[in-house]
């Protein structure tokens, strides 16, 4: 059994941003998926939903996501055929992914993607939101808001400043909103074509992609070199 | 004379050495040693976030205080933002004694310029300087500045990257917690910010660097600069107050040692002169 197989990632997406909010949970992700440093597809859906009460979105090798959503599809689809009126919840997929992940690190050939999980369903104490992720070596945590790959650098600390137990859609997608736009600034493989999903006791939505508007209209970038004619 | 000897070089002659610049002689012997198994020592770096705006009526600069040696924290409240000039301002990150030095080396240079011109110095001849330097010496002077400061040109701000490039910027970001403060400055800033506004962005920001990034901790240093004022806040926030003190201190009371025995020796006493002269002292 050969111990080296540590693949490189070849297509991979960007950044996913989730945060709980008053109903449920909210999730967030460009449509792009980049070939090396080439910009290869534009209109990628990373956020599915899984079974009755969550929804996953990957960053990462997308055809590792495309493989662990067809594992989801066989773990719900048999979790059906028990036909016994129960269903999987966020939690459970969550530890499923988890031992995957953790299973597949192990033997050196990892599915190389950090995976956020978050979903409502009824438990003893009512509805119970959850939000958790997994990464590639199977680390795994769960969390009031997430985020992977550069969200972690530049979108956790505006979270974590801002983030409240009880906003309401509007002010959780407007919060989502920020991060995406610095992302969209900062981050040289973002494009500016999001989608936003949500999930509550209702069930899942996921939002057709649009585009966010940018800002470049300072003065200091019109002329960088005005101070000092000559200047390089 | 045999010409043959006079056009050879006198043995043991050393070629002058070349001026400015590193000498990489060494580099090979370095080297066989590393492979030999010696562990090179570190650098101290600054591990930091440095950070920069431009405001209404001037520039306000930032900076966090925390300076570290790999994992440890060598100084918990070192000072980022160096003096060029009374009226421009440098914060440094990246290796300590480097943007020490040239921060130094170029405030000095100013000065003795606003000697020889008699007029306030101004903020391009401090960049102009510094990337110079810093160009010069490829990137091994590991110096991240935020360049910024007030002359009569208006307000300016600059970064300077190790390699000699610039930027002018209106909001700029250093240091292992530029991405935490980038953050905050993209989601709030905008054009004609008052000085109060300025100066609680720019702590916004270095407080999201000291609690989201590691390399950076500790209180936020502010530096204001106006057309003809400067001020600099060292200190101006602490928002990692030392919460447990002990209410007893540091005190060592008697009867918190056991003594086990006791033993008094006296000094030796002046002895008394019996008859005769005392000794001459």
């Amino acid at each position: 059994m050969p111990y080296y197989i540590i693949r490189n990632p070849y297509v991979t997406g960007n950044s996913v941003i989730a945060m709980k909010y008053k109903d449920g949970v909210i999730m967030a992700c460009d449509t792009g998926a980049s070939y090396g440093s080439t910009l290869r597809y534009k209109s990628v859906e990373r956020i599915k939903e899984v079974g009755k009460h969550s929804l996953i979105g990957g960053s990462g090798e997308f055809s590792d996501f495309q493989e662990i959503l067809r594992y989801l599809d066989e773990l719900t689809l048999n979790d059906h055929m028990w036909d016994d009126g129960n269903s999987l919840g966020p939690k459970e997929i969550h530890a499923y992914l988890t031992r995957v992940m953790y299973n597949r690190r192990n033997k050196f050939d990892p599915l190389w993607n950090s995976l956020v999980l978050g979903g409502v369903k009824k438990g003893p104490k009512g509805d119970e939101k959850y939000l958790g992720m997994v990464n590639m070596i199977g680390t795994h945590f769960e969390e009031n808001h997430i985020a992977t790959g550069f969200g972690n650098h530049m979108a956790i600390p505006i979270l974590r400043g801002e983030w409240r137990e009880d906003m309401t859609f509007e002010e959780a997608v407007k919060l989502i909103e920020k991060c995406l736009l610095v992302l969209l600034y900062r981050d040289r493989s973002s494009i500016n074509k999001f989608q936003i999903a949500k999930i509550t006791t209702e069930g899942s939505t996921i939002y057709p992609p649009y585009a966010l508007k940018t800002n470049w209209g300072f003065a200091a970038f019109e002329n960088p070199s005005k101070g000092a004619v000559g200047t390089w | 004379r045999n010409s043959k000897h006079r056009n050879r070089k006198m043995a043991g002659s050393m070629e002058l050495p070349t001026k400015g610049g590193f000498s990489f002689d060494l580099c090979r012997r370095n080297a066989m040693l590393e492979k030999n198994g010696l562990k090179m020592p570190g650098f101290r770096k600054t591990g930091t976030t440095i950070v920069g705006l431009v405001f209404a009526d001037g520039v306000v600069l930032g900076a966090d205080t925390r300076a570290t040696e790999g994992p440890i924290v060598a100084d918990k409240n070192c000072e980022k933002i160096h003096f060029m000039a009374p009226n421009i301002y440098c914060c440094g990150a990246g290796t300590a004694a480097d943007t020490e030095a040239v921060t130094d080396m170029v405030s000095s240079q100013l000065q003795l310029h606003r000697y020889a011109t008699s007029r306030e110095s101004r903020v391009v001849t401090a960049l102009t300087l510094l990337k110079t330097h810093l160009f010069n010496y490829q990137g091994h002077v590991s110096a991240a500045l935020v360049l910024g400061g007030v002359d009569v040109t208006g307000p300016h701000l600059h970064t300077v990257y190790p390699h000699g490039s610039t930027d002018t910027l209106p909001f700029a970001t250093m240091g292992s917690g530029s991405l935490a403060a980038m953050s905050v400055f993209e989601s709030k800033y905008r054009e004609g910010l008052t000085r109060e506004e300025g100066i609680a962005l720019v702590a916004e920001a270095i407080r999201a660097g000291i609690f989201n990034d590691l390399g950076s901790g500790s209180n936020v240093d502010v530096c204001v600069i106006t057309k003809g004022n400067t001020e600099y806040l060292r200190n101006h926030e602490l928002p990692n107050p030392r919460t447990f003190v002990s209410s007893k201190g540091y005190s060592f009371n008697k009867g918190h040692t056991e003594v086990l025995s006791t033993k008094i020796t006296q000094l030796k006493l002046k002895p008394e002169v019996a008859d005769g002269d005392a000794m001459e002292e």
